[in-house]
């Protein structure tokens, strides 16, 4: 993607965000506050998370992979059961990677 | 210590702790192919971490600008909520006031101005948290895009496991208690996974994304009485 695509995905991100914050503040709660409604944004985190999660450490463009990105991921996981610190959870994943990469390149 | 002095120094905690999700941000976001310019306008226009997070991941996994695009208003969707239920607490005179405060309107804030014992003090921590992460958000995506940038071939390994770690501790906290319904979040996380990766190699890259939060969004469609499954 060029540099300038890449800027209008950024300020039209930005700018759709936005809108989404000051709509909260400015239309009727009853608008949005239809239990359906609430009930889904409630579990689009989730979902998204998840699925950003699965993609970032086991695909590459339309392939499944597994590399040392699934192996952090695994590093990861059990130190966030342990209750490890966010910057130490990112430091054992980063490290298991450059491990990996050392292991098999 | 006084309530405002208490109220104070929670926000500026939050505001160093968030801070560190900064760091990660900034380097997705160099991971994904953007400069340190973008990474910083993210964060000073959208200022929203887990849309950012989601804009840079798409980005980064090859996917389009419009699935990117999606993916950061599906998850900014929540702060729509979060504004719904702040409104009537900050109560901002004017249109001017109002785009103001909208622009703060986040998970933190929200969290800390509802706790907050009355409504004045809510007001001084939506205020107090907005501005910390505001400052610690955006000066730290500028050195996680810095120190990112230039990696060796271990580094960039590194750096590529770090990226799903940092989505895996965003929604960690989703999935155990105390959260109400973690076991619902927990079936609503793995069926966004199994999704993604069941659509990978059949779709544009980034699609799967948006498409897992589609079909979960479908299966807890609301059903007519005594079809509840």
């Amino acid at each position: 993607m060029s540099g300038g695509a890449l800027w209008t995905v950024v300020l039209v991100a930005a700018a759709g965000c936005y809108a989404l914050k000051l709509a909260g503040l400015s239309v009727p709660a009853a608008w949005v506050e239809a239990p359906w409604v609430t009930r889904v944004v409630e579990f689009v985190p989730a979902a998204l998370l998840a699925a950003l999660v699965a993609v970032q450490a086991a695909t590459a463009g339309p392939a499944l992979v597994v590399d040392g990105r699934l192996a952090g991921l695994a590093v990861a996981a059990l130190a966030l059961a342990l209750r490890a610190p966010f910057v130490v959870v990112l430091l054992m994943a980063g490290a298991t990677g450059a491990l990996a990469h050392v292991l098999a390149p | 210590m006084s309530a405002r002095a208490a109220t104070l120094r929670d926000a500026v905690g939050l505001g160093l702790a968030v801070g560190l999700y900064g760091v990660a941000f900034g380097a997705a976001a160099d991971a994904a192919g953007l400069d340190v310019w973008q990474a910083l306008a993210l964060s000073a226009l959208m200022f929203t971490g887990a849309s950012q997070f989601a804009l840079v991941g798409v980005l980064g996994a090859g996917g389009s600008g419009a699935a990117a695009v999606g993916s950061a208003l599906l998850l900014g969707t929540r702060n729509t909520l979060y504004g719904v239920r702040l409104a009537p607490l900050l109560a901002p005179r004017g249109p001017l006031r109002r785009a103001a405060a909208a622009h703060w309107v986040i998970d933190e804030t929200t969290a800390m101005a509802v706790a907050a014992p009355d409504r004045e003090l809510g007001r001084l921590a939506f205020r107090a948290t907005g501005a910390t992460i505001y400052l610690g958000w955006n000066a730290t995506t500028v050195l996680g895009a810095l120190g990112a940038s230039g990696l060796g071939g271990t580094a960039q390994a590194a750096l590529d496991a770090v990226v799903p770690a940092a989505f895996l501790a965003l929604l960690w906290p989703r999935l155990r208690r105390p959260h109400p319904e973690a076991a619902l979040q927990r079936r609503v996380a793995a069926g966004g996974a199994v999704v993604a990766l069941l659509l990978t190699p059949v779709v544009p890259p980034g699609v799967q994304v948006v498409a897992a939060v589609v079909a979960v969004a479908l299966a807890g469609r609301p059903r007519p009485a005594g079809a509840a499954g």
